[in-house]
């Protein structure tokens, strides 16, 4: 028995020690750094204060929070209106390993490779505008890149993958007779989906939720790359705060903030995962 | 009656008529017509594959024939969408819904029509009542038992008030005990309610005592419709006589045929057997004629003595005992007769040790039958 103990402390020190030093540590630097009086040329003194949280109530952050938060909801919103009908659709085909090779064949592409792809899909010289011009349909480019659509439409391409997954998995898993039964109950297909399809997976849809909302919130090459003056996000800030205005207490503020809401968000997904296994909602 | 106030819901009538659907090459249901009456308790019993699983899905309306039509009191359905047939279905799977309690799933075709709290309540609790699930109202589906499942699964199909209830294998999942005792549950209530039963099932035994009558089906055609007892006592096919219950089947020649009182005594000639028997029937079949012979097991009589006194009509054949199946309430023998055929033969023990002692194996023995427990079952062309 205490032979078998020793050797867990053996088995989970390697897990132990990563997370140690690529997650604990860097945390509690960033919790400490918050709490710190800004260094001259970036850097900290070591001197307790609250001004960092003071500074980030400053009406243009404020704005770029508030935005952020808009530009995270719609995106996610769009990315899970989209990806419901395609998770459904795979759970429900015969070919299902082909789909599944469709969605992850691009991660095998730096994402930052695929944004560039999207500028040349988006820019006034590329490819949607190229395409519109030669067929007639407008006269002058239109001006689909570096605004706040086009970091939306960029987010939901780069996020979508990720809400697909989960909502196919619990899908693929739903008992499609249900949907019958409520039929043969009355239901027409739009109650049946409502009442029916969308309760049971609950699940899914939550992990697919905070799967989008968490990455997309703390977004920072898709604002830089094809956005405008107009869509700076919290992720842009921090850097800026680190790299330009080198304060790294406010960056660290920031940093916490994204954080708290991505680990508040995780916790609602781990409870109402135990709440359904509680009431026996097969997974 | 229900819910003790004497009302009883309408059972409709069901026509199903010149039915056909095809799945690619493979045809599910091949010109099948049906008709089922007022208030019937109807089987639908074959093997997997044979089309009755089909058939319900297309009276449910989950899936529509290539040609033919259903009528419901007299009224073709085929264009109504599931939820607008008035007709209920009780899942082989049950499938309830897992995050709704057992009230809510009793509840659900109710909420839907948006009925006041106080009307719906006092439903549900009545249908509660009617499947004695009283007490289980909170737990979800998956704190229930298989039997409990099921009960709820037949409340929420009949609160709707259904014409015509169906009933696909709603027992298969269960044990064998418990599907005894919810099929005689099952029996009750469709004598309370009046409402029709379609019951698909693949067991002849859940076929046979519960139902008014039974379609027999295989390769998705209706091979007979009848009574339990016509269907096992004057089997139409060899196929029929083979699926309901057990039987020997040999394929025989017609030598002779003689009016005997209202039927005609009929001698065959059974290659197997090498030999000829002796049957009644009521056609007066032609001489030459090819045909098929079935004698079930328990109509046979097994005796280690040669019996003294053997009337006419008695056909009798020697063999030794290949294997003896004891089941406490009856025994089967595989006979091995002389000829090298083998008989299936089964002996009730109404009385213990009333028939001699326990036939033994390798023992010799004599099998014997009357000319009236045989029957003809096709008449092969050729």
């Amino acid at each position: 028995m205490k032979r078998e103990r020793q050797l867990g402390i053996i088995y989970s020190a390697p897990m132990g020690l990563w997370l140690t030093i690529f997650f604990l540590i860097p945390i509690s630097i960033i919790v400490i750094y918050s709490f710190l009086k800004k260094g001259l040329y970036g850097g900290v003194e070591w001197q307790f204060t609250l001004k960092a949280y003071q500074e980030m109530f400053n009406p243009a952050f404020l704005k770029v929070l508030w935005r952020t938060l808009w530009v995270s909801v719609v995106a996610t919103a769009i990315t899970l209106l989209l990806a419901l009908p395609c998770g459904y659709a795979m759970a429900r085909s015969r070919h299902q390993i082909f789909w599944l090779a469709l969605i992850i064949v691009p991660f095998w592409t730096n994402s930052l490779i695929r944004i560039y792809a999207w500028i040349a899909i988006l820019s006034s010289e590329g490819f949607i505008n190229e395409l519109l011009l030669s067929l007639g349909i407008i006269k002058e480019s239109l001006s689909l890149i570096y605004n706040q659509q086009a970091v939306i439409t960029v987010l939901v391409y780069i996020n979508i993958p990720f809400a697909i997954l989960p909502l196919f998995t619990t899908i693929d898993k739903f008992d499609f007779q249900l949907l019958e039964a409520a039929r043969d109950l009355g239901a027409t297909k739009r109650k049946a989906i409502f009442k029916v399809l969308l309760p049971s997976i609950r699940s899914g849809i939550i992990t697919a939720l905070i799967f989008t909302f968490i990455p997309i919130f703390g977004a920072y090459t898709t604002p830089l790359l094809v956005g405008g003056k107009d869509s700076y996000m919290i992720g842009n800030i921090i850097v800026d705060q680190v790299t330009k205005t080198r304060n790294w207490p406010l960056a660290s503020a920031f940093s916490l903030i994204i954080t708290l809401l991505s680990t508040l968000g995780v916790i609602w997904m781990l409870v109402s995962g135990m709440q359904d296994k509680a009431k026996g909602v097969v997974k | 009656m229900l819910g003790g106030d004497g009302k009883r819901l309408k059972g409709f009538d069901v026509k199903v008529e010149n039915v056909s659907r095809a799945f690619g090459d493979f045809k599910a249901l091949d010109d099948v017509s049906i008709e089922i009456k007022r208030g019937e308790f109807f089987s639908l019993l074959g093997p997997s594959g044979c089309g009755k699983t089909t058939l319900l899905r297309i009276i449910a309306g989950f899936d529509n024939p290539d040609s033919g039509s259903v009528l419901l009191d007299g009224k073709n359905i085929l264009h109504l969408p599931p939820e607008k047939r008035p007709v209920n279905t009780v899942f082989q799977s049950y499938a309830l819904f897992p995050h709704l309690s057992t009230y809510e799933n009793i509840a659900f075709p109710l909420r839907l029509k948006k009925i006041g709290e106080k009307e719906l309540d006092a439903k549900v609790q009545e249908y509660l009542h009617l499947v004695q699930l009283e007490g289980h109202e909170t737990k979800k589906p998956s704190m229930l038992s298989g039997g409990q499942r099921q009960r709820v699964a037949i409340a929420r199909a009949l609160i709707n008030e259904p014409n015509v209830l169906l009933l696909d294998e709603p027992l298969s999942a269960l044990d064998a005990k418990l599907r005894q005792n919810l099929l005689v549950e099952l029996d009750h209530l469709h004598d309370q309610i009046g409402v029709t039963f379609i019951y698909v099932t693949h067991d002849q035994s859940e076929a046979l005592s519960v139902s008014d009558r039974i379609a027999v089906m295989n390769h998705g055609k209706v091979l007979q419709i009848g009574e339990p007892f016509e269907i096992y006592e004057n089997p139409a096919t060899d196929f029929v006589a083979r699926f309901i219950g057990e039987t020997n089947l040999f394929p025989a020649v017609v030598r002779k045929c003689v009016p005997l009182h209202d039927y005609f005594l009929t001698t065959l000639y059974i290659e197997e057997l090498e030999s000829e028997i002796l049957v009644t029937d009521y056609d007066n079949l032609p001489v030459g004629q090819h045909v098929s012979f079935t004698v079930r097991p328990e109509k046979m009589k097994i005796t280690t003595d040669k019996p003294t006194h053997v009337s006419k009509d008695i056909n009798l054949f020697r063999g030794i005992i290949e294997e003896p199946i004891y089941s406490g309430f009856q025994s089967k023998y595989y006979v091995l007769l002389d000829n090298g055929t083998i008989m299936k033969v089964i002996q009730q023990h109404a009385n213990y040790m009333d028939e001699g002692p326990e036939i033994e194996w390798k023992e010799q023995v004599y099998v014997s039958w009357s000319a009236e427990d045989g029957y003809i079952v096709e008449v092969v062309d050729s």
